[in-house]
This record gives structure tokens, sequence and C-alpha cells, in this order.
């Protein structure tokens, strides 16, 4: 039988992926496959949200949106996110 | 609203009953625009209306450009709270280019050149409610406010009014464009203020 956690067993390696700037992170482009540090991306601020580019594709990696109250992120294009551990 | 209004940037809504709420009036355009402006050469252009039936309706610029094009005099409400009150728009009404397109569905995705995409009831779009508009202000639609051609949905939201268009498809349910699936309103109508889920 297979077993499985619940999803607070996730508070220490995401704790530890979201601990420090994340400019300086490693995202994999899910559309080309570039691999680069969020900070070389291109961020489209003139707009309801924030709508994040591939430097290498211009497709979205990433979309966010502050509501007032909240804050939404979508990682759509971003896969492997990595930081050092 | 078919008059043109003189207000000063940032007057408040109290003085201006042409204004949603929570909305401030400019008189400049403001560019928004979730990536860069794609370079659309006219003689590559096509709009083209998709079904479940398989039987597209589709237009190159030429024929486009052939169609009936109404005058529209519209307010026009930005989610990031700016409204420009009187804006002067010429194009191609809905309701000519649904003529001939059958569908069962009751939604259509809007799809851009550059790959935005925002979702609308199809109740929404006709009977004289919204326009793929060429012109602004007499002049042919500039790249950065959307040219060669966008929609022009007034009465709700403007990011609802897809810049450099390039077709609608029909859908069974309403699933939710770029915008929509990240906080914004799947319907945005400025005078009830639905801006966000
Ligand atoms: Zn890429």
């Amino acid at each position: 039988m297979t077993s499985h956690l619940d999803g607070n067993a996730l508070a220490g390696p995401l704790s530890e992926l979201f601990r420090d700037d994340m400019t300086i992170a490693t995202g994999r482009c899910a559309h080309c496959g570039d691999v680069s540090v969020l900070a070389q991306a291109l961020v489209y601020d003139a707009a309801p949200g924030w709508a994040v580019r591939c430097r290498a594709c211009g497709e979205v990696l990433m979309v966010i949106v502050r509501t007032g109250e909240r804050m939404m992120v979508d990682l759509r294009g971003v896969t492997a996110l990595e930081v050092p551990a | 609203m078919a008059v043109i209004s003189r207000g000063f940037t940032g007057r408040p809504r109290e003085s201006q009953p042409d204004l949603p709420p929570g909305q401030y009036l400019t008189k400049d355009f403001p560019v928004l625009s979730a990536g860069p402006t794609p370079a659309i050469d006219t003689a590559d252009w096509s709009f083209v209306i998709k079904t479940e039936t398989g039987k597209d309706a589709s237009w190159n610029w030429e024929e486009f450009n052939a169609l009936p094009k109404e005058d529209v005099t519209t307010d026009i409400h930005c989610v990031t709270r700016w409204s420009k009150l009187g804006t002067q728009w010429r194009g191609v009404s809905l309701d000519t280019l649904f003529e001939n397109v059958e569908s069962s569905y009751d939604y259509v995705m809007v799809h851009s050149y550059g790959g935005y995409t925002t979702n609308l009831p199809l109740d929404e779009i006709l009977d004289g409610q919204a326009w793929i508009a060429t012109e602004f202000e007499g002049e042919p639609l500039t790249p950065d406010h959307g040219g060669p051609a966008r929609m022009l949905v007034p009465h709700l939201y403007f990011w609802k009014s897809a810049k450099w268009v390039r077709g609608i498809t029909m859908q069974r349910d309403d699933n939710p464009g770029f915008w929509e699936q990240n906080g914004y309103h799947t319907n945005g109508d400025p005078w009830r203020e639905e801006r966000y889920w």
C-alpha cells in the first residue's frame, strides 16, 4: 500500500525554498527549456498584474496579481524552481 | 454615454455621475499590456471564429474592412481605476461577424496575437454591445493601442477589450482567460465593481 504525508510536511522544504531573495532562484522555462535566474526574466508591469516572461522565448513564466487584500502567484510556465540547499 | 465630458485628471466620482465606483477620470490613454507589442502585418492578419461544428468563419484584412462599420462613442473603464469618457471608435459589430455563425455554446474565448486571452459570455458581446475596432479618434488604431484591430466591449472593464485580436473560439463552459485565471472577475462589470473573484 502506498502511503503519503499530509501537506503540513511541506512547511520545511517550502520555507527553505522561499527563504531568500527569490530573484536569485533559478527556473526552467516550461516552453523552451531555458534555465536562468528570475532576475533575468522580463517583467511587464504596465498591466492589471505583472506578467513575467522568459528572456529566451518570451512566453509567460509567471503571473502575479495583487487584489488589495490578496496576492496571487501563478507559476504556469516555470518548472524546476531551484535554490541553493 | 455619448456625451463628451471634459473632466480633470483625478477628478473624483462625486462630481461625475458617468464614473463607476472606485474610478478616476483621465484625459490620457494609458497603454497597458501583459507583453511586448506584436508587429502585425495586415497582409498576414486574419480573424477567425471557431465553433464546435468545425465550420470556421474567417476574414482576411481586405474582407474584414469590406464589412459594414459603425462609429461608436463610448466611455471606457480600466480595472486599474482610470476611466476615459467619450472615446470615439470605428469598427465592425460582433453582430455582423456572428451573422452566419452557428453554435450551441454560450461562452467565448477571445484570442490575440502574442497569446493573450479573455473570456466572455456570448450574451455580453452581441446586440450592439461589442465591436472589433480598427480606428480610434478617426485614425487607424496604433499598435500600442491594439492595432490593427482590437475588441471593444466598453460596458465591461477594459481588459476584456483584448488588443491585437486574431479570433474568437466558442466554448461550452466559461473557462477563464489570461487575467481571469489569476484573480480577475469572470464578468468584469465596472458598475458592480466586479474587479476580482
Ligand atoms: Zn522560454
